[in-house]
Order: structure tokens, then C-alpha cells, then sequence
């Protein structure tokens, strides 16, 4: 996960969520031995119970859920040759896209199939497309059992060359599909408050108009009450420990690794909040210890949370228990 | 209440760290199809599905129920996902249950899932809003603080947290499905394994988990149908709640949550229930990190405030105890996340139907007994619970 700010007034957060190295899929063993005849240049459907042939095989009957392709009988080769059901043009294509020119998404059904699979048809222009229109399979060179197998499908009925590819492979089990999902997130106005209020040293918090309770980080709408919290409360940078968790677990964006977080209640406020606590060695950490807020220094803070860098330990005489027991 | 409902058939998978022989869609059928097979029913027979699991994140498949619609028969019948972090189990089981009880279903499969082998659950839990700060890694990241408070609110021991960790694993060895079978546990591993998230130790912590559970939920006309071709009793629901409270509540006691307390009352009004530790036979409930049980205990009402340690110090809990928790093994030796609360629910419903083998409780097969399921998720704010009895209630 990144995330990287944008300037300017109306503020974005960019926001990317993407799994290192990509999501695994293993296969089971229907899907897998559809990717293992892709990879060997070759499409198989399998047998539904009706004798209807089922392209892209499931494991699966999609009526009844009755087990399919369990038995080498219930495979049948298809296509490559197929015939176009239906298809939309695509004049700008996107980055993702498997053509870097205008092309049509179109289902195919392969020769000998009952179904048809979704692909790319390399048209060359709109106007060359139509329902009923005969496609040929594309075959990459390097392939390593994906639909990707099939670069694109190509108008006619081929011949479908198949550049020869590596034999003697283990059958095709597991697919690594990396995803990414990007988000541009508005901090909304509670938070770009708080925000400013950081950027001067000043940590602000928001009073609910009907219990009273202090919450910091503010919160537009009281979680108790479910009513906008309108009134703005100077919150000081000194509070009371009130538990914490020693992590040696490391993570991509946390600190490095002993660390200590805790939830800290600011004098005066209602809720603790969860906090970074450093300067001082996790041995010595200590439920009840005073702390106050460490800052960057003036000249190089920024709109941001990370001005408030941790909380350390003020010295002063631990707080019983008792005085902030309820607080956990 | 409504109708009555009743447990008629049970499927799991193996949990195990990682089940790459295996697709999402033939995990789920997996338990699916043992569930019907233990009702005596195909996927024909069914009326309702419903699907469960924890955040999307975890597979990186988007609204995974679309496309396991099909896998879980559900063509032409309704389907529906729920979702309610850790519990998400209990409540899909409590969901498909109010189908029966409100009368309209007869008979309703429900599925909870999880294949984290597909990502890593820690990451998947950590991915933070940019608005606030790295600070949590992971559930137990998450949870150690609260637990911290506990020990210096009710004064524990540090060797209860192991104590637990080490029952569970040893009933874990009774139960064929559980992820972590460790043969030789005893203390002084657990004690030596590494602190993760100070203070919760490495064998205080649950597995990371792939596996599928099912329950084939009916109505007292389905029970009776299935018994009599199966010879297999059902288990009776007793009660039934779900409760849920904010995260960040000032106010709000996050070691001893009031949602889970009301949602226990709850569940115990209808069973009539009042001393759930004489009451009960067995209790299934959401521990995975080990000091959760002796909260637990205190929240659920087994023991005073403060004293739910002593429970678990005295050997009430184990297999052999007064009141067996976990004799499954629990969160803590299998831990499909989404499938984990199901799990319980399908534990307590094995024990008083007789039907959980080498951990069958003897107490709680004995027609009369009761035994109680419990889930929890999120920030401890997501609560599911049930009872479960032998005898019709």
C-alpha cells in the first residue's frame, strides 16, 4: 500500500491497494486443465449432462451444480474456429487492454461448443465486425496457461498456427493475478480541520452537542448520538497511556519493528487515541505514564499527521488505574 | 423465535495452511456437498443459499458470491452474501436461520469460507486509510492492547494466555479437520515462541487458514425428513442474536464489550438459560488469541467479572473440565477466517447432536444437553450467537 498526497485546495489522497507479488488462484482441477490445453494451444469445453458442451469449463453444472469433467470422457476438444455471438467496439483502448489498437470484446463460441468465451477480435476497423462472423484463435509463443494464451482473435477461419511451446510440463494448478485498485479519497471536511490544526502543532478534537463527549481525532457525526458534532475543541498534546502492544510484527508503511502503540487520553478528552510512543526503550513502557506529543520541527512541517511524530514519556508521576480505567 | 430450526446436516473441509488442490469454487462445494450428504439431501432439495465470508481483500475476488452462486446450486433459488468481519460465519448461519424461523424456507444451506493462502491475512487487515497512522499490523495488532488492559484489570497470571494456547492445541489433536496439530505442545513451547505483539506470543495466536464449512439449516418438518432417512438426530436451535456496537465509542469498554454481553442475555432469555456455566454441556466460541477466553468467559457470563481466569486456571475449560470451551481446537488450532464463527456454530451443533467424535463431550450428547456457539469481528464490535439442544424447544 502507498499513498502519496496531492496539493492544492480541494486535496485528494491517493490511495493504492495492490498485494505484493500479486493474488494466487489455485485452479482446482477443471480450470486447470482448461489453462493446461491453452498453454499446449488447444481449447477444451466439457460435457454437460445433456450432452451440451460447456465453454469455458466449470467444475460444476451451472444449473444443477452436478460435478462436471471428472471423467476423461466428459472432455471435448473445441474451435479453434468459432463464430462471434455478440461484440462492442473498442475505439480507445486502455492501458490493460490486450490490443493497443481499436478492437472488439466479443463472444466466441468455439466449433463443437454450446457456449461462448469472452475474447478480443483484432477487426482492424468497426465495420469489419458482425454477429455470425467467423474468428480464429491468435496463439502466443510464450505461453504459460492463461486466456492470455490466445493474443487476440483474428477475422476467418484460420488456418490457427500454434508456435510450438515447451512439452512436459506439470498440468497448469495455480495462476498468480496481480490486481491493483487506485483510489483518489477526499479527507472531507472534519479531517481537513484537523488537518490545518496539525500543520500549527495543534491537535483539535470535536465536542458531540448532545452527551458532550470530546473525540479525537474528531468525528463529523457523534457515534453514540448519530448527530453532526458542530463545536471545535483546542485539545493540549499531553494525556495519560492508557494501554499499549509491543510489535515485533514488521509491516510495509509502520515503523520499524520493535515498536510501541498505544492509546493515549488527551487531557480533556474522551476517547484515547491510538499513537506511536518512542524515546523511550519498550521495556520501560508502563500502563498510567504521562506522555506528551514530539513534533517536527517548525520549518519542516507540512498539512499533515506525520508533524506529530510520537508521544514520549513527560517524567511525571504515573496515573492510577482507576483514573482512566473506563477509557480502555 | 418463530418456527422452529434445527441443525439437519454438517460439512467441513480440512483446514489446512494452504489448499491448492483446490479452487474457491470446489472449497465451498467441498462442505457444501458433505452437509447435504449428512442430511440425507442433494443441492435439488435446497431452497435458500446462503454465503459468508470475511473482506474481499483476503482473496482479491470482488463479491466472490456471484460467481459461487452457481458452484453452491443456487440457480433459480435465493442467494445472499453476508458480512460481518470475524463473526461473518455466525451471522450467515443466523441469516439462514431467521429463513426458517420466519417460515419461509424449509430448508436453507448455508456456506462460510476462507482461502487466505490466496494472500497473506496479515497485509489484508492492514491496509490503513491514508488518514490515519501504520500503527496496527495485523489482528493482533489490533487486539494486544485489550488484552493487556485485562491482565492488569483482573490481575491474571501471565501463563493463563498459554494455558489456553496449549488445551486447544491438545483438543486439536482429537479433531480430524483442525489446521494445527501439535502433539508435543506443552508451556514451555509456547512460552519460548516468539512475542509477536507483546503479549501475545506466536502459539498464542491463531493459524492462517484455508477451508469451508456448511450447515444445512430446516424447519421441524425437514428435521423430521431427514432423521428418518439419515437416523441422525438434529440439533435444535434454543436461541439465536446478533449484536453490534461502535468501534470508537468514548464510553465504550472495548475489553468488555456490551454487545457481546446483550447479545449473550439475549440468547439466554430464549434458551432459559441463567447459569450458562451449569447450563451448558460445551461451549464453541471465537478465541484466537488465547487470552480471549478467560475474556470471554467473563463476557458470556461463565464467570464473574475478573474471575475468568480462574476458570481457566482450574481446568474447567479443558476437555475433561465442568464446561468444555473449544473441545474442537477452535480459532486458535484452525482459522479460515470467514468460516471460523460457522465453525463454532457447527461444532456446537455436532456436540449435542452426539455427532463430534474423538471430542464429543459426553455431557453434551446425552439428549439434554445444551452447547453454545459464539462468533465475534471486527474491533470486538460484531457479535453472533447461539444455543443448541438435543430436545426440541
Amino acid at each position: 500500500m502507498t499513498t502519496t498526497r496531492e496539493q492544492g485546495s480541494d486535496e485528494r489522497v491517493r490511495h493504492v491497494l495492490e498485494f505484493p507479488g500479486g493474488y494466487t488462484r489455485s485452479t482446482g482441477p477443471v480450470i486447470g486443465r482448461f489453462l493446461t490445453g491453452l498453454r499446449d494451444g488447444r481449447l477444451f469445453g466439457v460435457r454437460m449432462p445433456d450432452g451440451k458442451v460447456l465453454v469455458p469449463p466449470t467444475e460444476y453444472d451451472p444449473r444443477t451444480a452436478a460435478a462436471l469433467g471428472t471423467a476423461d470422457d466428459d472432455w471435448v476438444e473445441v474451435g479453434p474456429a468459432g463464430t462471434v455471438t455478440t461484440w462492442t467496439w473498442i475505439a480507445e483502448p486502455r492501458a490493460d487492454h490486450p490490443l493497443d489498437r481499436p478492437f472488439a470484446w466479443a463472444l466466441i463460441q468455439p466449433d463443437g461448443a454450446d457456449t461462448a468465451l469472452l475474447h478480443a477480435v483484432d477487426a482492424g476497423e468497426r465495420e469489419a465486425m458482425a454477429t455470425g462472423m467467423r474468428v480464429h484463435p491468435t496463439w502466443r509463443a510464450d505461453r504459460t496457461g492463461s486466456i492470455k494464451d490466445i493474443a487476440y482473435f483474428a477475422p476467418g477461419d484460420g488456418p490457427a498456427e500454434v508456435p510450438p511451446s515447451e512439452t512436459d510440463l506439470e498440468p497448469v494448478s495455480m495462476l498468480t493475478v496481480p490486481s491493483r485498485l487506485e483510489y483518489r479519497l477526499r479527507g472531507g471536511t472534519v479531517w481537513n480541520r484537523f488537518i490545518d490544526g496539525m500543520a500549527v502543532g495543534q491537535i483539535r478534537g470535536t465536542r458531540c452537542s448532545t452527551c458532550g463527549k470530546v473525540y479525537v481525532p474528531p468525528r463529523g457525526v457523534c457515534p453514540a448520538d448519530g448527530l453532526p458534532a458542530t463545536e471545535w475543541v483546542d485539545l493540549p498534546d499531553t494525556g495519560v497511556l492508557t494501554t499499549f502492544a509491543v510489535n515485533n510484527v514488521p509491516a510495509a508503511g509502520a515503523p520499524e519493528v520493535p515498536f510501541v502503540c498505544g492509546y493515549v487520553l488527551l487531557d480533556g478528552a474522551d476517547i484515547a487515541m491510538l499513537v506511536l510512543i518512542s524515546d523511550v526503550s519498550w521495556q520501560e513502557v508502563r500502563l498510567g505514564t504521562r506522555v506528551k506529543a514530539v513534533w517536527v520541527p517548525e520549518e519542516e512541517r507540512t498539512r499533515s499527521v506525520k508533524n506529530l511524530k510520537w508521544f514520549a514519556p513527560t517524567g511525571e508521576p504515573d496515573v492510577p488505574f482507576e483514573r482512566y480505567e473506563e477509557y480502555v | 423465535m418463530g418456527n422452529r430450526c434445527a441443525v439437519i446436516g454438517v460439512g467441513q473441509t480440512q483446514y489446512r495452511a494452504k489448499r491448492t488442490d483446490v479452487s474457491l469454487a470446489g472449497l465451498v462445494r467441498e462442505a457444501a456437498l458433505r452437509a447435504l450428504d449428512d442430511a440425507g439431501l442433494t443441492f435439488a432439495d435446497i431452497d435458500s443459499v446462503v454465503l459468508g465470508k470475511a473482506p474481499d481483500m483476503f482473496e482479491g475476488v470482488a463479491t466472490p458470491e456471484l460467481y459461487l452462486a452457481d458452484a453452491l446450486g443456487a440457480a433459480g433459488k435465493p442467494m445472499m452474501r453476508v458480512h460481518t468481519a470475524g463473526s461473518v460465519g455466525g451471522s450467515t448461519a443466523l441469516v439462514g436461520a431467521s429463513q426458517v424461523q420466519a417460515g419461509v424456507h424449509d430448508r436453507v444451506l448455508v456456506v462460510a469460507f476462507e482461502k487466505q493462502s490466496e494472500s497473506n491475512a496479515t497485509w489484508a487487515l492492514s491496509t490503513h486509510s491514508p488518514f490515519s497512522a501504520s500503527l496496527v499490523v495485523g489482528a493482533g495488532g489490533y487486539f494486544a492492547p485489550y488484552i493487556r488492559a485485562y491482565i492488569r484489570r483482573s490481575g491474571a497470571p501471565g501463563n493463563i494466555g498459554m494455558m489456553v494456547a496449549v488445551k486447544d492445541r491438545l483438543n486439536a489433536l482429537r479433531n480430524p479437520y483442525a489446521h494445527l496439530k501439535i502433539p508435543d505442545i506443552d508451556l514451555a513451547m509456547v512460552e519460548k515462541s516468539m512475542m509477536l505483539w507483546d503479549p501475545i506470543r506466536y502459539l498464542e495466536t491463531c493459524p492462517s487458514s484455508d477451508g469451508a464449512v456448511a450447515m444445512v439449516l430446516g424447519s421441524e418438518r425437514a428435521a423430521a425428513a431427514a432423521t428418518a432417512v439419515t437416523g441422525r438426530r438434529p440439533a435444535w436451535v434454543h436461541g439465536a442474536a446478533m449484536r453490534s456496537e461502535p468501534m470508537g465509542m468514548a464510553g465504550r469498554d472495548s475489553v468488555d464489550p456490551r454487545a457481546g454481553r446483550d447479545c449473550a442475555a439475549d440468547v439466554y432469555r430464549q434458551a432459559g438459560v441463567t447459569e450458562p456455566r451449569r447450563q451448558f454441556a460445551a461451549a464453541e466460541t471465537y478465541v484466537p488469541f488465547s487470552w480471549y477466553e478467560p475474556m470471554w468467559l467473563e463476557n458470556l457470563g461463565f464467570a464473574d467479572k475478573g474471575a475468568g481466569w480462574k476458570l481457566t486456571e482450574s481446568g474447567a475449560t479443558a476437555f475433561d473440565g465442568d464446561i468444555p470451551w473449544n473441545p474442537s481446537g477452535g480459532v486458535l488450532s484452525s482459522n479460515p477466517i470467514g468460516a471460523s464463527g460457522m465453525i463454532r456454530f457447527a461444532e456446537a451443533a455436532q456436540q449435542v447432536r452426539g455427532q463430534a467424535g474423538e471430542h464429543q463431550v459426553a455431557a453434551a450428547a446425552d439428549g439434554a444437553g445444551l452447547a453454545l456457539g459464539h462468533a465475534y469481528g471486527g474491533g470486538s464490535q460484531f457479535f453472533a450467537m447461539w444455543a443448541v439442544g438435543a430436545a426440541k424447544p
